[in-house]
């Protein structure tokens, strides 16, 4: 069964009398654990497509069917439990709560959240710290690393509700070359590591390639599908 | 668990901003330290004011026959006490606890001669050792003179004694007419001069119980008042409640109440002015309410616009209103606490200090009243429970505002 399903998703946003479709008449399909990207050029629907798959807006129309739930259903309430029990994100800024550490950043959900136990916590944290490479830095303030630390810590703290879906919204946009294929890299080694699926926006055409499907938009409207056969890092 | 970590991000966010914590707490701080200093420093003025009327003049309570206050400045020598009504009286006062002493008077009014001039003069007749047992500061009041009420003895107030020229050890004469109407006179001696006191019977003579009742030509003893001292004066609003539902089973041949029971409270016009302070003291609290109201609410105001974004992350990735709501009213009653504890270690210094400084002051002719601020652990309680109370209000506008904020919309701030 696929993870996400889009039958004529629109999404209208009004400007006084004028109605502006940001997202016209959209159908795909995503399997899980995907490593799928959706690139376009500033403007395209990119971020608005995420933010409707995320449910942190709502389609004007259509229907999105995410993780076997219809998105289009659920209240405000409703969604934001959703989101905490089957999404992590992953934003351009980071966005570390800055009065918390490195370990506390990725305990949070699991704590305010999730209410998971504390020795289930401790563990999960720990090895997540192991993977993406800051267990030497947990004790340090979001202020005290690097842009690509921030967002490794990030890629914890979205895989940390062993989530069946991970948004990250030009994670990349922020950080230096060499940085950004590190993150990429990062990002679908925890694919293959967790079987959670990744879907990231990008507007470098560098980046795009270590994804395994791309769809491209234009004008809030997929114009293109590709299918990456490749393997290993960028 | 949760609990606790939404009040360890509350308190780290209080220290990101120190400088802004600092100074709305110094706010909370100087509302809470001077709402305690003027509710101890007024405290003890006003129990030290009614100490004096209480303790030197009225007693704590009065017991009169049925009527007796309505018409109380005429001093009427119609509305008496009889010897029965007075045992029945004694024997309720027997059975409440907290009566400490308690003084039968008979007041009446009469002319005082200097043997040159004569004036008029108000005098109570008292037993001197219940007397002295019911209003201990009296003896205190003489400035002339001593406390010798024996009989053919004379206690005169200090204007009447200036004006009619008058010393201790004079000879002076009291006139006064009975409830018959007639005439009856008898020599006294002056052992005494008083100094008034605020109120009503602040310019009273005192003679002998038995002087009384031989000028009055009483056959046998009537009392105007039973005064009463109470151990604690904390305990007036249960005695005066006891002894109203004791007595008011006494009926006379009509049926009607036969006695009545009041305060202090009802007697002096001093009340008035104790009220005030109250008042006063109430709406010093209602300032500390507005300035902990607009200090926190401002405060909040700017911290749920400032971190409008990480609202927009910790609501993306999945914290429920609640929580959101929960952690910054948590912050606004964080600096509520610190404020309320700070001030009252403040204000209890402050307040200790100024005992220790032994600051004096006058009423009336009162002079060097040692002032002794005293707070209560009830004021501690009241005043923190309003800052917090205060403190949790101020910041659920601000507080709800951040938990129905739209993720989307709270991302996309700058």
């Amino acid at each position: 069964m696929e993870l996400i399903s889009a039958k004529n998703l629109y999404k209208e946003y009004k400007l006084g009398e004028v109605s502006q479709r940001a997202l016209d008449d959209l159908n795909f399909k995503i399997e899980p654990a995907s490593f799928l990207s959706f690139v376009g050029p500033s403007g395209s629907g990119k971020t608005t497509l995420l933010n409707l798959i995320g449910c942190l807006d709502v389609p004007s129309g259509g229907s999105l069917t995410v993780a076997g739930a219809d998105v289009l259903k659920l209240d405000r309430k409703e969604r934001a439990a959703f989101r905490g029990r089957h999404m992590g994100f992953i934003f351009q800024d980071f966005n570390l709560i800055p009065v918390l550490t490195v370990y506390e950043n990725i305990e949070y959900p699991l704590i305010l959240v999730q209410n998971v136990p504390s020795e289930e916590r401790r563990r999960r944290v720990l090895s997540l710290l192991e993977s993406v490479g800051m267990m030497a830095h947990k004790g340090k303030y979001p202020d005290q690393i690097s842009g690509g630390q921030k967002q490794r810590v990030a890629i914890a703290r979205a895989l940390v509700t062993a989530p069946e879906l991970v948004l990250a919204d030009e994670p990349t946009a922020n950080l230096d070359s060499k940085t950004a294929y590190m993150i990429i890299d990062l990002m679908k080694a925890m694919k293959e590591k967790s079987g959670t699926a990744f879907i990231f926006s990008t507007h470098d055409q560098k980046i795009v390639g270590a994804a395994d499907i791309i769809y491209s938009l234009e004008d809030g409207k997929i114009v293109g599908r590709k299918e990456m056969k490749k393997h290993g890092s960028i | 668990m949760a609990a606790f970590n939404l009040l360890k991000i509350a308190l780290r966010n209080l220290l990101r901003y120190r400088r802004r914590t600092l100074f709305t707490s110094s706010l909370i701080i100087i509302g809470v330290v001077f709402v305690l200093v003027f509710v101890a420093v007024t405290g003890s003025i006003k129990g030290l004011l009614i100490g004096q009327i209480t303790d030197s003049m009225l007693g704590h309570i009065q017991i009169h026959k049925k009527g007796y206050v309505a018409s109380i400045d005429n001093l009427p020598l119609t509305v008496m006490m009889g010897p029965k009504a007075v045992e029945t009286v004694e024997n309720v006062i027997k059975t409440i606890p907290g009566i400490e002493a308690y003084s039968p008077r008979i007041k009446f009014g009469g002319l005082f001669s200097n043997y040159r001039e004569t004036t008029n003069i108000r005098l109570n007749g008292v037993i001197p050792e219940k007397e002295l047992d019911t209003v201990p500061l009296l003896p205190g009041r003489i400035i002339a003179g001593k406390w010798d009420l024996a009989k053919g003895n004379v206690l005169i107030p200090e204007l009447l004694a200036k004006g009619m020229d008058v010393n201790a050890g004079d000879s002076i004469v009291i006139i006064a007419t009975n409830k018959d109407g007639s005439v009856n006179g008898k020599q006294f001696t002056v052992s005494g001069i008083l100094e008034s006191v605020t109120g009503p019977g602040g310019r009273d003579g005192y003679i002998h119980i038995d002087d009384a009742a031989e000028i009055l030509r009483m056959e046998e003893v009537e009392i105007s008042e039973i005064a009463l001292r109470l151990r604690d004066i904390e305990m007036m609003p249960g005695v005066h409640d006891a002894l109203t539902e004791a007595l008011s089973e006494e009926r006379n041949k009509a049926g009607k109440p036969m006695f009545e029971v009041h305060t202090w409270e009802k007697l002096s016009p001093f009340y008035n002015i104790a009220r005030m302070i109250d008042i006063m003291t109430f709406f010093i609290k209602i300032m500390l309410i507005a300035m902990v109201l607009i200090s926190i609410m401002n405060v909040m105001i700017m911290a749920v616009y400032e971190r409008m974004r990480e609202i927009g992350t910790i609501s993306a990735i999945g914290t429920m209103p609640g929580r959101i709501l929960s952690m910054f009213v948590l912050e606004g009653l964080s600096i509520g606490v610190l404020g309320a504890l700070a001030g009252n270690i403040l204000g209890c210094a402050i307040i200790y200090i100024l005992n220790l400084s032994h600051i004096t002051f006058n009423f009336g002719r009162q002079t060097g009243l040692v002032l002794a601020p005293r707070v209560q652990g009830e004021d501690l309680l009241i005043i923190t429970v309003i800052v917090l109370a205060v403190s949790a209000v101020a910041s659920l506008q601000p507080a709800f505002k951040a938990s129905r904020m739209e993720p989307i919309e709270a991302l996309r701030h700058v």
